[in-house]
Protein backbone atom coordinates (compact mmCIF):
# COMPACT_ATOMS: atom_id res chain seq x y z
CA UNK A 1 0.00 0.00 0.00
CA UNK A 2 1.35 3.75 -0.91
CA UNK A 3 -0.85 5.90 0.30
CA UNK A 4 1.19 8.52 0.97
CA UNK A 5 2.63 8.16 -2.59
CA UNK A 6 -1.42 8.34 -3.92
CA UNK A 7 -2.45 11.52 -2.15
CA UNK A 8 1.00 12.82 -3.26
CA UNK A 9 -0.23 12.52 -7.01
CA UNK A 10 -3.58 13.55 -5.92
CA UNK A 11 -1.91 17.10 -4.44
CA UNK A 12 0.99 17.48 -7.31
CA UNK A 13 -1.54 17.09 -10.16
CA UNK A 14 -4.59 19.59 -8.33
CA UNK A 15 -1.98 22.32 -7.98
CA UNK A 16 -1.18 22.62 -11.75
CA UNK A 17 -3.39 23.81 -14.09
CA UNK A 18 -1.62 22.16 -16.99
CA UNK A 19 -1.70 18.57 -15.00
CA UNK A 20 -5.25 18.94 -13.98
CA UNK A 21 -5.98 19.10 -18.10
CA UNK A 22 -3.85 16.40 -18.53
CA UNK A 23 -4.82 13.99 -16.46
CA UNK A 24 -8.24 14.80 -17.63
CA UNK A 25 -7.64 14.52 -21.05
CA UNK A 26 -5.03 11.30 -20.87
CA UNK A 27 -5.17 9.82 -17.24
CA UNK A 28 -3.68 6.31 -17.62
CA UNK A 29 -0.51 8.23 -19.81
CA UNK A 30 -0.14 10.70 -16.76
CA UNK A 31 -0.34 8.03 -14.06
CA UNK A 32 2.33 6.19 -16.23
CA UNK A 33 4.76 9.39 -16.49
CA UNK A 34 3.87 10.45 -12.81
CA UNK A 35 5.00 7.50 -11.27
CA UNK A 36 8.21 7.38 -14.10
CA UNK A 37 9.34 11.07 -13.50
CA UNK A 38 7.78 12.65 -10.41
CA UNK A 39 6.72 10.14 -7.69
CA UNK A 40 10.74 10.28 -6.31
CA UNK A 41 10.39 14.33 -6.32
CA UNK A 42 11.06 15.12 -3.03
CA UNK A 43 9.13 18.64 -3.11
CA UNK A 44 10.96 21.66 -2.07
CA UNK A 45 14.12 20.03 -3.07
CA UNK A 46 17.29 19.93 -5.42
CA UNK A 47 15.89 17.49 -8.42
CA UNK A 48 18.84 15.85 -8.20
CA UNK A 49 17.80 14.76 -4.90
CA UNK A 50 15.01 12.22 -4.88
CA UNK A 51 13.40 9.34 -3.09
CA UNK A 52 14.45 5.90 -4.51
CA UNK A 53 11.29 3.81 -2.71
CA UNK A 54 8.04 4.78 -4.18
CA UNK A 55 6.15 2.54 -6.48
CA UNK A 56 2.18 2.20 -6.92
CA UNK A 57 0.02 -1.11 -6.35
CA UNK A 58 -1.35 -2.51 -9.75
CA UNK A 59 -4.84 -1.34 -7.34
CA UNK A 60 -4.10 2.37 -7.06
CA UNK A 61 -2.19 2.59 -10.21
CA UNK A 62 -5.49 1.28 -12.05
CA UNK A 63 -7.87 2.79 -10.10
CA UNK A 64 -5.79 6.67 -10.58
CA UNK A 65 -5.41 5.38 -14.46
CA UNK A 66 -8.94 4.83 -14.95
CA UNK A 67 -10.30 8.55 -13.03
CA UNK A 68 -12.10 5.78 -9.88
CA UNK A 69 -12.63 7.97 -7.05
CA UNK A 70 -14.45 5.13 -5.32
CA UNK A 71 -11.94 2.84 -4.83
CA UNK A 72 -9.35 5.68 -4.20
CA UNK A 73 -11.39 6.69 -1.11
CA UNK A 74 -11.54 2.96 -0.24
CA UNK A 75 -8.32 2.63 -0.38
CA UNK A 76 -7.92 5.72 2.50
CA UNK A 77 -7.01 8.43 -0.44
CA UNK A 78 -7.51 12.05 1.59
CA UNK A 79 -10.51 12.89 1.14
CA UNK A 80 -10.18 16.64 0.53
CA UNK A 81 -7.57 15.87 -2.12
CA UNK A 82 -10.02 13.88 -3.91
CA UNK A 83 -12.55 15.89 -3.59
CA UNK A 84 -11.08 18.93 -4.35
CA UNK A 85 -9.03 17.47 -7.66
CA UNK A 86 -12.24 15.73 -8.85
CA UNK A 87 -14.34 18.67 -8.66
CA UNK A 88 -11.55 20.49 -10.73
CA UNK A 89 -11.68 17.62 -13.30
CA UNK A 90 -15.15 16.96 -13.71
CA UNK A 91 -17.73 19.23 -12.47
CA UNK A 92 -17.77 21.10 -15.92
CA UNK A 93 -19.23 18.62 -17.77
CA UNK A 94 -22.53 18.61 -15.62
CA UNK A 95 -25.36 21.21 -16.07
CA UNK A 96 -26.83 21.78 -12.71
CA UNK A 97 -24.40 23.12 -9.94
CA UNK A 98 -23.27 20.71 -6.99
CA UNK A 99 -24.45 17.71 -9.61
CA UNK A 100 -21.10 16.01 -9.74
CA UNK A 101 -20.64 16.60 -6.10
CA UNK A 102 -24.08 14.84 -5.43
CA UNK A 103 -23.28 12.37 -7.79
CA UNK A 104 -19.84 11.62 -6.11
CA UNK A 105 -22.02 11.15 -2.57
CA UNK A 106 -24.31 8.89 -4.63
CA UNK A 107 -21.17 6.62 -5.41
CA UNK A 108 -20.04 6.26 -2.15
CA UNK A 109 -23.29 5.47 -0.27
CA UNK A 110 -22.73 2.15 0.80
CA UNK A 111 -20.35 3.66 3.11
CA UNK A 112 -21.23 4.85 6.86
CA UNK A 113 -18.64 5.18 9.43
CA UNK A 114 -15.61 4.55 9.89
CA UNK A 115 -14.93 5.03 6.49
CA UNK A 116 -11.38 3.81 5.33
CA UNK A 117 -8.42 5.07 7.62
CA UNK A 118 -6.48 8.26 6.01
CA UNK A 119 -3.68 8.19 7.92
CA UNK A 120 -0.31 8.08 6.35
CA UNK B 1 0.48 45.73 27.59
CA UNK B 2 -1.44 44.81 24.50
CA UNK B 3 -5.49 44.86 24.37
CA UNK B 4 -7.70 42.29 23.21
CA UNK B 5 -10.47 43.92 21.56
CA UNK B 6 -12.17 41.05 20.40
CA UNK B 7 -12.36 37.74 20.02
CA UNK B 8 -13.85 36.17 16.88
CA UNK B 9 -14.64 32.52 15.78
CA UNK B 10 -16.88 31.65 12.50
CA UNK B 11 -17.31 28.83 9.86
CA UNK B 12 -14.90 29.89 6.73
CA UNK B 13 -17.33 29.43 4.45
CA UNK B 14 -15.11 29.39 0.68
CA UNK B 15 -18.40 30.15 -1.26
CA UNK B 16 -19.61 33.18 0.54
CA UNK B 17 -17.48 35.47 -2.02
CA UNK B 18 -18.99 34.18 -5.49
CA UNK B 19 -22.42 34.25 -3.45
CA UNK B 20 -22.20 37.73 -2.35
CA UNK B 21 -20.67 39.07 -5.59
CA UNK B 22 -23.21 37.65 -7.99
CA UNK B 23 -26.19 39.03 -9.78
CA UNK B 24 -29.19 38.45 -11.53
CA UNK B 25 -30.14 34.59 -12.15
CA UNK B 26 -26.48 33.72 -10.83
CA UNK B 27 -27.82 34.70 -7.54
CA UNK B 28 -28.94 32.18 -5.46
CA UNK B 29 -32.38 32.64 -3.35
CA UNK B 30 -30.11 32.51 -0.04
CA UNK B 31 -27.66 35.14 -0.72
CA UNK B 32 -29.08 38.00 0.51
CA UNK B 33 -29.74 36.90 3.79
CA UNK B 34 -26.62 35.52 4.25
CA UNK B 35 -24.81 38.76 3.36
CA UNK B 36 -27.10 40.38 6.15
CA UNK B 37 -26.05 38.43 7.99
CA UNK B 38 -22.06 38.93 7.51
CA UNK B 39 -22.53 42.61 7.45
CA UNK B 40 -23.84 42.54 10.79
CA UNK B 41 -21.00 40.35 11.97
CA UNK B 42 -18.64 42.15 10.54
CA UNK B 43 -19.81 45.64 12.56
CA UNK B 44 -18.78 43.16 15.97
CA UNK B 45 -15.52 43.60 14.31
CA UNK B 46 -15.07 47.03 12.93
CA UNK B 47 -16.73 48.52 16.94
CA UNK B 48 -14.02 47.37 18.52
CA UNK B 49 -11.76 49.08 16.71
CA UNK B 50 -8.58 47.21 16.19
CA UNK B 51 -5.03 47.81 15.21
CA UNK B 52 -3.85 44.24 14.60
CA UNK B 53 -5.60 40.63 13.65
CA UNK B 54 -4.42 37.23 15.27
CA UNK B 55 -6.01 34.70 12.23
CA UNK B 56 -6.18 31.46 13.58
CA UNK B 57 -6.77 28.74 10.63
CA UNK B 58 -5.74 25.31 8.66
CA UNK B 59 -3.85 25.09 5.77
CA UNK B 60 -5.77 23.23 3.29
CA UNK B 61 -2.49 21.12 1.88
CA UNK B 62 -1.32 24.41 0.18
CA UNK B 63 2.08 25.26 1.07
CA UNK B 64 1.92 22.50 3.98
CA UNK B 65 2.08 19.12 3.04
CA UNK B 66 2.76 15.46 4.03
CA UNK B 67 6.55 14.93 3.67
CA UNK B 68 7.22 18.10 6.43
CA UNK B 69 3.37 18.69 8.55
CA UNK B 70 3.90 21.14 11.49
CA UNK B 71 1.03 20.55 14.08
CA UNK B 72 0.81 24.34 15.51
CA UNK B 73 2.50 26.92 12.89
CA UNK B 74 2.85 30.82 13.06
CA UNK B 75 3.57 32.94 10.37
CA UNK B 76 6.63 35.51 10.48
CA UNK B 77 6.47 37.59 7.68
CA UNK B 78 6.32 41.60 6.49
CA UNK B 79 3.77 40.21 4.08
CA UNK B 80 1.21 37.63 3.14
CA UNK B 81 0.21 36.46 -0.13
CA UNK B 82 -3.40 35.18 -0.19
CA UNK B 83 -5.01 32.62 -1.92
CA UNK B 84 -4.47 29.90 -4.40
CA UNK B 85 -4.51 28.97 -7.84
CA UNK B 86 -7.40 25.97 -6.92
CA UNK B 87 -9.35 28.37 -5.01
CA UNK B 88 -9.54 30.51 -7.62
CA UNK B 89 -10.32 27.85 -10.08
CA UNK B 90 -13.28 26.37 -7.32
CA UNK B 91 -14.14 29.15 -5.31
CA UNK B 92 -13.74 32.31 -7.49
CA UNK B 93 -11.60 33.52 -4.89
CA UNK B 94 -9.46 36.97 -5.65
CA UNK B 95 -5.71 37.07 -4.76
CA UNK B 96 -5.23 39.19 -1.67
CA UNK B 97 -2.15 41.01 -0.41
CA UNK B 98 -1.59 41.03 3.75
CA UNK B 99 0.72 43.11 5.70
CA UNK B 100 2.60 41.14 8.60
CA UNK B 101 2.90 42.03 12.48
CA UNK B 102 6.77 40.35 12.65
CA UNK B 103 6.85 42.00 16.57
CA UNK B 104 3.96 39.94 17.48
CA UNK B 105 4.56 36.71 15.49
CA UNK B 106 8.00 36.90 17.07
CA UNK B 107 6.73 37.24 20.61
CA UNK B 108 3.88 34.60 19.87
CA UNK B 109 6.74 32.40 18.80
CA UNK B 110 9.16 32.82 21.44
CA UNK B 111 6.75 33.18 24.07
CA UNK B 112 4.39 30.10 22.90
CA UNK B 113 7.70 27.92 22.98
CA UNK B 114 8.55 28.90 26.31
CA UNK B 115 4.99 28.34 27.46
CA UNK B 116 5.21 24.81 26.24
CA UNK B 117 4.22 24.91 22.51
CA UNK B 118 7.26 23.68 20.55
CA UNK B 119 5.81 25.78 17.84
CA UNK B 120 6.54 25.69 14.11
CA UNK B 121 7.59 28.71 12.15
CA UNK B 122 7.35 30.15 8.32
CA UNK B 123 9.22 33.36 7.11
CA UNK B 124 7.09 33.01 3.84
CA UNK B 125 3.80 31.61 4.05
CA UNK B 126 0.78 32.27 1.37
CA UNK B 127 -2.37 32.10 3.01
CA UNK B 128 -5.20 30.36 2.07
CA UNK B 129 -9.53 30.25 2.42
CA UNK B 130 -9.11 29.71 6.39
CA UNK B 131 -7.05 32.81 6.96
CA UNK B 132 -8.76 34.91 3.81
CA UNK B 133 -12.28 34.10 3.99
CA UNK B 134 -12.78 35.59 7.45
CA UNK B 135 -10.74 38.75 6.11
CA UNK B 136 -13.18 39.16 3.14
CA UNK B 137 -16.66 38.40 5.62
CA UNK B 138 -14.80 40.46 8.36
CA UNK B 139 -12.25 42.77 7.13
CA UNK B 140 -12.71 43.48 3.10
CA UNK B 141 -10.20 46.15 3.12
CA UNK B 142 -7.55 44.05 4.09
CA UNK B 143 -5.94 47.05 5.65
CA UNK B 144 -4.91 45.39 8.57
CA UNK B 145 -1.44 43.56 9.81
CA UNK B 146 -2.26 40.30 10.31
CA UNK B 147 -0.18 37.02 12.49
CA UNK B 148 -1.62 34.02 10.75
CA UNK B 149 -1.31 30.61 12.90
CA UNK B 150 -1.75 27.41 11.42
CA UNK B 151 -3.54 24.11 12.93
CA UNK B 152 -3.34 20.76 11.63
CA UNK B 153 -6.92 19.65 11.49
CA UNK B 154 -6.52 17.86 8.37
CA UNK B 155 -3.52 15.34 8.15
CA UNK B 156 -3.51 12.48 10.94
CA UNK B 157 -1.98 12.21 13.18
CA UNK B 158 -3.75 15.17 14.92
CA UNK B 159 -2.92 16.56 18.56
CA UNK B 160 -5.74 16.62 20.77
CA UNK B 161 -8.69 18.56 21.54
CA UNK B 162 -7.44 19.74 24.68
CA UNK B 163 -4.41 20.98 22.86
CA UNK B 164 -6.16 23.18 20.77
CA UNK B 165 -8.40 24.86 23.87
CA UNK B 166 -4.72 24.97 25.92
CA UNK B 167 -2.85 26.84 22.86
CA UNK B 168 -6.08 29.19 22.39
CA UNK B 169 -5.76 30.55 26.06
CA UNK B 170 -1.92 30.46 25.85
CA UNK B 171 -2.42 33.06 22.96
CA UNK B 172 -4.93 34.63 25.01
CA UNK B 173 -2.32 35.34 27.73
CA UNK B 174 0.34 35.87 25.40
CA UNK B 175 -1.34 38.99 23.30
CA UNK B 176 -2.53 40.16 27.02
CA UNK B 177 1.21 39.89 28.16
CA UNK B 178 2.72 41.86 24.63
CA UNK B 179 4.54 44.78 25.60
CA UNK B 180 2.38 47.24 22.80
CA UNK B 181 -0.30 49.55 23.00
CA UNK B 182 -2.02 47.91 20.46
CA UNK B 183 -5.43 46.64 19.75
CA UNK B 184 -5.39 43.04 18.81
CA UNK B 185 -8.74 41.07 17.78
CA UNK B 186 -8.26 37.27 17.63
CA UNK B 187 -10.02 35.51 14.86
CA UNK B 188 -10.31 31.52 14.13
CA UNK B 189 -12.45 29.69 11.46
CA UNK B 190 -13.14 26.12 11.90
CA UNK B 191 -16.03 24.01 11.39
CA UNK B 192 -19.15 22.52 12.35
CA UNK B 193 -20.57 19.43 11.31
CA UNK B 194 -19.11 18.93 7.58
CA UNK B 195 -18.55 16.14 5.49
CA UNK B 196 -15.75 16.60 1.94
CA UNK B 197 -15.22 13.97 0.04
CA UNK B 198 -17.77 11.43 1.63
CA UNK B 199 -20.95 10.10 0.94
CA UNK B 200 -23.01 12.65 3.26
CA UNK B 201 -21.26 15.94 1.16
CA UNK B 202 -23.45 18.80 -0.06
CA UNK B 203 -27.03 17.55 1.26
CA UNK B 204 -30.15 20.01 1.88
CA UNK B 205 -27.92 20.99 5.48
CA UNK B 206 -25.10 19.95 7.27
CA UNK B 207 -24.46 15.92 7.49
CA UNK B 208 -24.81 16.13 11.40
CA UNK B 209 -27.49 19.03 12.69
CA UNK B 210 -27.59 17.41 16.13
CA UNK B 211 -23.68 17.70 16.14
CA UNK B 212 -24.48 21.56 15.10
CA UNK B 213 -27.07 22.43 17.71
CA UNK B 214 -24.84 21.53 20.57
CA UNK B 215 -21.99 22.66 19.18
CA UNK B 216 -23.28 26.14 18.80
CA UNK B 217 -24.67 25.75 22.38
CA UNK B 218 -20.72 24.91 23.83
CA UNK B 219 -19.50 27.81 21.78
CA UNK B 220 -21.62 30.35 23.07
CA UNK B 221 -22.18 29.97 26.54
CA UNK B 222 -18.30 29.12 26.74
CA UNK B 223 -18.95 25.97 28.00
CA UNK B 224 -15.41 24.50 27.04
CA UNK B 225 -15.98 21.81 29.65
CA UNK B 226 -19.05 20.09 28.21
CA UNK B 227 -16.96 20.64 24.19
CA UNK B 228 -13.94 18.50 25.65
CA UNK B 229 -15.86 16.26 27.34
CA UNK B 230 -18.18 15.13 24.87
CA UNK B 231 -15.73 15.41 21.36
CA UNK B 232 -12.14 13.26 20.75
CA UNK B 233 -10.09 12.69 17.24
CA UNK B 234 -12.37 9.27 17.12
CA UNK B 235 -15.60 10.55 17.84
CA UNK B 236 -15.34 13.76 15.71
CA UNK B 237 -15.14 11.38 12.46
CA UNK B 238 -18.83 10.71 12.91
CA UNK B 239 -20.75 13.73 12.62
CA UNK B 240 -18.74 14.25 9.33
CA UNK B 241 -15.55 13.35 8.38
CA UNK B 242 -14.00 16.72 7.76
CA UNK B 243 -15.38 17.71 11.37
CA UNK B 244 -11.94 17.70 12.82
CA UNK B 245 -12.17 21.61 11.70
CA UNK B 246 -14.90 21.92 15.39
CA UNK B 247 -11.27 21.90 17.01
CA UNK B 248 -10.48 25.34 15.53
CA UNK B 249 -13.48 26.70 17.26
CA UNK B 250 -11.89 24.57 20.65
CA UNK B 251 -8.84 27.12 20.21
CA UNK B 252 -11.35 30.04 19.73
CA UNK B 253 -13.37 28.80 23.22
CA UNK B 254 -9.74 28.74 24.84
CA UNK B 255 -8.91 32.17 23.57
CA UNK B 256 -12.18 33.54 24.88
CA UNK B 257 -11.83 32.08 28.12
CA UNK B 258 -13.20 28.76 30.16
CA UNK B 259 -17.08 29.89 30.75
CA UNK B 260 -17.08 32.62 28.30
CA UNK B 261 -20.75 33.77 27.04
CA UNK B 262 -20.16 35.16 23.33
CA UNK B 263 -21.24 38.60 23.25
CA UNK B 264 -22.89 38.17 19.65
CA UNK B 265 -23.96 34.70 18.22
CA UNK B 266 -25.55 33.62 14.99
CA UNK B 267 -25.79 31.38 12.67
CA UNK B 268 -27.78 30.42 8.87
CA UNK B 269 -28.18 27.00 8.14
CA UNK B 270 -26.68 26.54 4.67
CA UNK B 271 -26.95 23.79 2.14
CA UNK B 272 -24.41 21.21 2.97
CA UNK B 273 -23.54 23.23 6.11
CA UNK B 274 -24.39 24.98 9.02
CA UNK B 275 -22.78 28.60 9.19
CA UNK B 276 -22.01 29.73 12.68
CA UNK B 277 -20.71 33.67 13.92
CA UNK B 278 -19.63 34.32 17.34
CA UNK B 279 -17.75 37.65 19.06
CA UNK B 280 -16.64 38.18 22.35
CA UNK B 281 -15.42 41.69 23.77
CA UNK B 282 -12.98 41.03 26.70
CA UNK B 283 -13.31 44.66 27.63
CA UNK B 284 -17.23 44.70 27.73
CA UNK B 285 -19.91 44.91 24.97
CA UNK B 286 -18.86 47.44 22.95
Amino acid sequence: MSKYLVDKFLYTIDRDPALVERYRADPSGTVAWWEAEQAAVILNCHGQERSTWHAFTDTERAALASHDYVTLFELGAHNFLLLTLFIALFERDYAEPLAFQREFAARLGHWSPPYPDIAT
Amino acid sequence: MATVAAVIASTHHPFYYKASTSAGSDRPPFVDEWVAKIAAFRETLTAARPDVLVMVGSDHFHQLWLDNMPQFLIGKAPFYDGNWYNEEREFGLPRMFLRGDEDLSAYLLRQGMDAGFDLAFSNELRIDHSITCPLITLRPEADLPIVPVYTNIFAPPLPQPSRFAELGRTIRRLVESWPSDKRVAIIGTGHLSLELGGPRQFGPHGPDPEFDRKAVSWIASGDLGSALAEVSLDSLWLPGNATHGFMDFLLMMGVAGDGAKADYTDSLDLFHTMEAYFTWYPEGTQ
